[in-house]
């Protein structure tokens, strides 16, 4: 074969593709959240996720995650990885990790203890009693603090943050977790302008090197980091391009004034 | 390295200080003083104080599957109670032929029933070093069997609870059939000797006394170190929003599998400690009841900080003793109603409003 021969447990890229889904059904109770969807996602590429209310986005991230078991369909990871053979930790672990619609951080333990649990290194049981931080994980949480403007509030319960600032730290926790893929839902909801900015700074600052999936109403924001925007109405994909060829696109127009 | 951090730390470092204090300054006294002598403490309070002792330390491993990992299990009592019949077992054995029957090997219940060998499972027991194993492995294995299958088919809640009042009640109605070759609702009793020294005297009472104090005292310094260290971060992570922490890549069923075994072996030592200080263990000690009173200790006291359990413990315990010595009908009634003063006025116990606030970090 002429590609290039892979390192044990890396994930497939070879084909320039990272997230495979394939005719992917959800259904809760009768009502199809998702319905035949095929998405695929570049390696290093940053891509937006929009569509109204209910059209399935958070559904799609629980089904990439492990949260949900689609009735039908595939999901690799590469060409290779299942994630449907997968549960939750596991996914995590092989490097696909997300930041929630709602904000979820652990609110009785400190912002510095937040980006520490996320930290990627051994999650064992034992590892984990053991475990002791050393110099390089320290500077790597003080960086992230840094990037996430919350070097101040390192030792505060991060249930006492406001919202975006909670935001923040979930993103923090993503980039704790060095994954090769980040599913971002609702990152700006709650945020001033200047932090909406500065999320989309970050975000832009990641691409190529991991890939993103975006999920946003904000459409400013979207306009600002995206390079292909995918549509999703009824838990199928509508349309898929450029953010102006999406917002020309008269079924786009169709389904967000219809509604 | 145990007693890290304590300095900053004074409510811990007050209960350590008293449980030290207690430990040494009872059983002195009643070694040292003459009964007449106001310092004199009774071999009925050294007993009396050594069960509070150990009381405490099956409080303090409900608060660290309770308090620190969320779970509800209200079956903690089985644990201590089978720590209590291994070290029952043992004591049996140090019987030796003093029997009524005058077996040199099997235990009166078994002549009484006809055995004519000791079953298998009773080998062994004369070893106090495979007791002392026993103790801590008997429960800490059923744990790990209830555990693994109850946390793997992620049950939680209300439903994790109620199977555990039904693991300790069918423990106690498995307990109390013959058949098991654990003496039926009699239990093990009319111990003789501990390790050759006579269990009743004053002496071997003060040693168990001490024996209790230095147990709590260690089982909390190293408690304390399982919560500060990053997996007391995970477990309370757990505690306060699990699915979570799944997607950080933490498989949450091994840490909740973790705690409940290491918990349920503090419980098995505390079992073992109670029983030669009473000098009896039946199948009442798995009465689901037991469980659910030591809920009552962790509530009271305030749970998810460890000395609160402890101090909860001791003062629910006390007030039994008064209670039941003058009006043994309200005790029931005390005991619900102070669970619903302390669930409704004081959520985090009597300790509540002493337990230190989200400490700063000193990284
Ligand atoms: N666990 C569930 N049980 C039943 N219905 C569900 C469940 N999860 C999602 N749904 C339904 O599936 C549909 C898709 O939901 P989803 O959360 O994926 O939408 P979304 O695109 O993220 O919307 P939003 O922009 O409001 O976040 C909705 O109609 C929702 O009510
Ligand atoms: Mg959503």
């Amino acid at each position: 074969m002429s590609v290039p021969a892979l390192k044990a447990g890396q994930v497939d890229t070879r084909h320039g593709t990272i997230l495979y889904l394939e005719d992917v059904s959800v259904s809760f109770d009768g009502f199809k959240a998702l319905n035949n969807l095929s998405l695929y996602i570049g390696a290093g590429e940053l891509r937006c996720l929009i569509g109204p209310n209910g059209a399935g986005k958070t559904t799609l991230m629980d089904v990439i995650t492990g949260k949900t078991r689609p009735d039908s369909g595939s999901v690799f990871f590469g060409q290779t990885i299942d994630l449907l053979q997968m549960d939750e930790p596991a996914i995590a672990q092989a490097g696909i990790c997300r930041k929630f619609q709602k904000p979820s951080v652990f609110e009785t333990l400190s912002v510095f203890e937040n980006l520490e649990l996320a930290l990627a290194t051994d999650k064992g049981v034992w590892a984990t009693l053991f475990a002791r931080l050393n110099g390089t994980q320290r500077e790597r949480i003080e960086q992230v603090l840094e990037t996430i403007g919350l070097t101040g509030h390192r030792s505060r319960p991060a249930g006492i943050l406001s919202h975006g600032q909670k935001q923040w730290l979930e993103i923090g926790m993503l980039l704790m977790q060095e994954p090769q893929v980040m599913l971002v839902d609702e990152p700006v909801a709650g945020m001033t302008h200047q932090e909406v900015e500065r999320t989309a700074e970050l975000l832009l600052s990641l691409r190529g090197e991991r890939s993103i999936i975006v999920v946003e109403h904000d459409m400013e924001f979207v306009r600002s980091i995206a390079q292909r925007v995918t549509v999703l109405h009824e838990g199928t994909v509508l349309t898929e391009g450029s953010m102006d060829e999406v917002q020309n696109d008269p079924r786009v127009i169709q389904v967000y004034l219809g509604d | 390295m145990l007693l890290n951090g304590l300095k900053n730390d004074k409510v811990m470092a007050s209960v350590l200080a008293a449980l030290a204090a207690i430990s040494l300054i009872v059983p002195l006294c009643n070694l040292l003083f003459a009964p007449d002598s106001p310092l004199y403490f009774s071999a009925y309070t050294v007993s009396l104080i050594g069960k509070y002792l150990t009381f405490a330390l099956l409080g303090m491993s409900l608060d660290l599957v309770w308090g620190y990992c969320g779970i509800l299990a209200l079956g903690q009592g089985a644990f201590f109670a089978l720590g209590g019949y291994v070290m029952g077992m043992y004591l049996m054995r140090q019987i030796g032929s003093r029997g009524v029957y005058g077996d040199p090997v099997l235990p009166d219940f078994m002549v009484f029933l006809d055995w004519k060998e000791l079953p298998w499972y009773w080998h062994g027991f004369d070893q106090f070093w495979l007791a002392a194993l026993m103790i801590v492995l008997v429960p800490g294995l059923l744990a790990f069997v209830f555990g693994w299958l109850a946390f793997r088919s992620r049950v939680t809640g209300v439903y994790l609870s109620i199977i555990t009042q039904a693991l300790t009640y069918a423990l106690m109605l498995a307990f109390f059939r013959n058949e098991m070759g654990f003496g039926g609702n009699n239990g093990l009793t009319d111990f003789k000797d501990i390790l050759g020294f006579n269990i009743q005297s004053d002496a071997v009472r003060a040693c168990l006394l001490m024996a209790s104090g230095i147990t709590l005292i260690l089982a909390l310094l190293i408690s304390r170190r399982v919560i500060n260290s990053k997996l007391g971060r995970v477990v309370t992570a757990v505690r306060d929003q699990e699915m979570r922490v799944r997607f950080l890549g933490y498989r949450v069923e091994n840490f909740k599998l973790w705690v409940f075994v290491f918990a349920a072996m503090l419980a098995g030592m505390a079992g073992a400690l109670y029983v030669p200080q009473v000098g009896i263990i039946n199948p009442s000690e798995f009465s689901p009841l037991n469980s659910l009173e030591v809920v009552i200790w962790v509530a009271v006291g305030g749970r998810g900080t460890l000395y609160g359990a402890i101090v909860g413990a001791v003062l629910v315990n006390y007030a039994k003793t008064l209670l039941t010595g003058w009006a043994p009908e309200i005790w029931l009634f005390f005991l619900g109603a102070a669970f619903i003063l302390v669930t409704v006025l004081l959520p985090d116990g009597l300790l509540g409003f002493w337990r230190r606030h989200p400490k700063e970090q000193k990284q």
